[in-house]
């Protein structure tokens, strides 16, 4: 089993002058679901960007481990799978063109084979080759899962996963959550009950909210 | 390899949407077509028509070289290149795609020149080589640079040929100088000061280029 835990050590973030939280403490690991929660504008999104790296604490460390040896933030980037209403796939192209140049951009062999695997998982085989700007939204929202599970991570961060998503949609989501949650660290960001049924463990950001 | 896998996923993009070729390809008619109406039946002198080519293609670059970093952000894949790259891999991916529409561009630049100014006469065709060669990194790598300062800026328009002037006028310059220089047919030796300071302006920006990305890109 692949071991890999993120460590949030006293992270904060300011937005300008507007503090969102104050020192988080938290440590997550394999085999677990977790859940962020919080209300509108607490965070959730923002500490999940700082989770998988996109985004840079205002004052903290975060330590990235995998199998027992730290991962430098620059290469956090191949060990995680990120899902989020607010990424956008290239729409000018077709839904595997968007797989095959994430995986020479990753610097994989694309594997035609388990790209078409996703795509019939997620009911969009027969729409492998069409642009993707002419995908309904949920459409594009299980894309982006595609995007999250093709290159195999090692954690996957799901900010607000099932937007957008029909039942048949959520469905397919909470089934590949709760099999890969076996052996893969996974954080879910959501308002949504459903989608936190899965977690054993929270983080309220709102806990960590304070007035300057 | 993966910085060719941006460039290559770029490129089709361009090829698909023509964001810059269209920019470039219109700027490039438009302007050249003014010159041409407004000087009418006058005579051009040489050093002339060959600082009117690095106008030309200055102010080109500025209507398309900046829709590398620029379009990312606006259709919102700036997040989806951070989750599949490091941020060097982006630059240098980025580069390239500027550097061969550089090259495209000022080809064009230079052969219709070469067709509508006839006093546009190339006497040392080896310093002029030499010039656009590393002119057009140059070029390609200070408006890559500055693209990704500006993309997350509200007045992109604006403020990409403002932080721009200052920063392409020093390769600007040298780089009208050594065009005199291969229209009046000076040797090469006379123009190496100005070559050196072109390869040493290509360097300087390229190194400080990539030691700045890593602040431009992670917020």
């Amino acid at each position: 089993m692949n071991n890999f835990s993120v460590e949030l050590n006293n992270v904060t973030k300011f937005f300008g002058r507007l503090l969102v939280f104050k020192n988080i403490n938290y440590s997550f690991t394999s085999g677990k679901v977790y859940g962020i929660t919080g209300r509108n504008g607490s965070g959730k999104s923002t500490v999940s960007r700082i989770i998988c790296g996109i985004s840079s604490a205002s004052k903290g460390k975060i330590i990235y481990s995998h199998n027992g040896t730290e991962v430098p933030r620059e290469a956090v980037y191949s060990h995680v799978g990120f899902v989020a209403p607010y990424l956008v796939l290239y729409g000018e192209f077709t839904a595997l063109e968007n797989l095959s140049y994430f995986a020479e951009i990753r610097g994989t062999e694309f594997d035609e084979e388990r790209a078409k695997f996703w795509l019939n998982e997620f009911e969009l085989y027969k729409r492998r080759n069409d642009l993707l700007k002419g995908f309904s939204s949920g459409m594009q929202q299980r894309m982006k899962f595609i995007f999250a599970l093709i290159h195999n991570p090692d954690f996957f961060i799901l900010d607000e996963p099932t937007s957008n998503l029909d039942v048949a949609g959520k469905n397919k989501v909470y089934e590949i959550i709760e099999k890969t949650a076996r052996e893969k660290l996974i954080i879910v960001a959501s308002n949504e009950e459903s989608d936190l049924e899965l977690c054993s463990e929270f983080l309220n950001v709102e806990e960590f909210k304070a007035v300057r | 390899m993966k910085s060719v896998g941006v460039f290559k996923k770029d490129w089709a993009s361009e090829l698909r949407t023509r964001y810059a070729i269209n920019a470039l390809a219109m700027f490039i008619l438009v302007t050249i077509s003014v010159i041409l109406f407004s000087v009418g039946q006058e005579t051009l002198s040489g050093e002339l028509t060959g600082g009117l080519l690095w106008v030309v293609i200055f102010f080109s670059a500025m209507s398309g070289l900046s829709r590398g970093f620029v379009s990312e952000e606006e259709r919102g894949t700036t997040l989806t290149l951070h989750l599949i790259a490091k941020p060097s891999t982006i630059f240098t991916g980025k580069f390239l795609f500027n550097l061969l529409l550089v090259f495209i561009m000022n080809i064009v630049i230079f052969f219709l020149f070469l067709a509508f100014f006839d006093s546009f006469v190339i006497e040392n065709g080896l310093i002029i080589t030499l010039a656009f060669l590393f002119g057009n990194i140059g070029i390609a790598v200070s408006s890559t640079i500055i693209a990704a300062i500006i993309s997350k800026a509200n007045t992109k328009g604006t403020l990409y040929p403002v932080l721009s002037f200052p920063i392409l006028l020093p390769l600007i310059l040298i780089l009208i100088e050594l065009t005199n220089f291969a229209i009046v047919g000076t040797t090469l030796d006379e123009a190496f000061v100005d070559i050196a300071i072109l390869i040493i302006y290509d360097i300087i920006m390229i190194t400080a280029s990539y030691m700045l990305f890593d602040f431009i890109w992670n917020d």
